[in-house]
């Protein structure tokens, strides 16, 4: 995948994840990839339904030893 | 996206969790890019107070109500197992564990995030508070004021 930016949230809890995602994918273009690497087990929820409703699309997920990674393209 | 949302929450409780809920909310309304406005009314005007003691020309009640109210977010007690200031340390002790943001942090945050922090006008004169005592980016405000956010308003919470 073609990632534009990486940010490492890991550690950080709600609501960190979800605000630092927002301020870096402001920065982003439309159509850029935007990766989010945390260990918040709410994130999941918490970015599919973000993503959702501002439009962008979340592309993959994984869970690797409590970490998550997400990908979002920025709609 | 189109036409912006908005939340407005409505912060009555002088409690450190609730108002934590309230911030956590706030912030993350805010990451949703809602126009977000946090008013403040009676104890949770505390959450606006700075944190030191603050030279205010004050009569007799006025300045008793300042000292019996918590000088800011951080000295809040907790609505529930606050056992005399016990409470609030034991989970101070494990938020830092679990790295979560503090009040006065979420505050911050929220004032970075431009969430606007409102002041009711009417209970700051009630209790007695000064503007020099509350915090500098903040306005003041009455119910219509809260009415005409809330009435086009996604979101409206009352803590």
């Amino acid at each position: 995948m073609n990632v534009t930016k990486s940010i490492d949230v890991k550690g950080l809890a709600c609501p960190m994840p979800i605000v630092q995602t927002k301020k870096a994918i402001k920065e982003l273009q439309t159509q850029d990839v935007l990766e989010v690497v945390t260990t918040d087990a709410g994130a999941k929820a918490d970015l599919t339904a973000w993503a959702k409703s501002q439009g962008h699309a979340l592309l993959d997920e994984k869970e690797e030893n409590d970490v998550f990674t997400f990908w979002i393209q920025k709609g | 996206m189109t036409e912006s949302k908005s939340t407005n929450i409505i912060l009555f409780s002088g409690d450190y969790d609730k108002a934590m809920a309230a911030y956590i909310i706030a912030n993350g309304a805010a990451a949703y890019d809602h126009k977000v406005t946090v008013f403040h009314t009676f104890w949770g005007l505390n959450a606006l107070r700075k944190d030191g003691k603050v030279e205010a020309q004050k009569g007799m009640l006025e300045k008793m109500f300042g000292k019996m109210m918590p000088r800011g977010a951080d000295k809040m007690g907790l609505s529930n197992m606050n056992m005399a200031g016990l409470g609030p340390k034991m989970i101070k002790k494990v938020m830092k564990k679990h790295n979560t943001s503090t009040v006065p942090e979420l505050i911050e945050m929220a004032q970075m995030q431009d969430v606007n922090l409102v002041a009711c006008q009417m209970t700051v004169d009630l209790l007695g508070f000064k503007k020099e005592e509350l915090l500098d980016d903040i306005t003041y405000a009455g119910v219509a004021a809260y009415l005409g956010e809330a009435e086009d308003g996604n979101v409206s919470l009352f803590i």
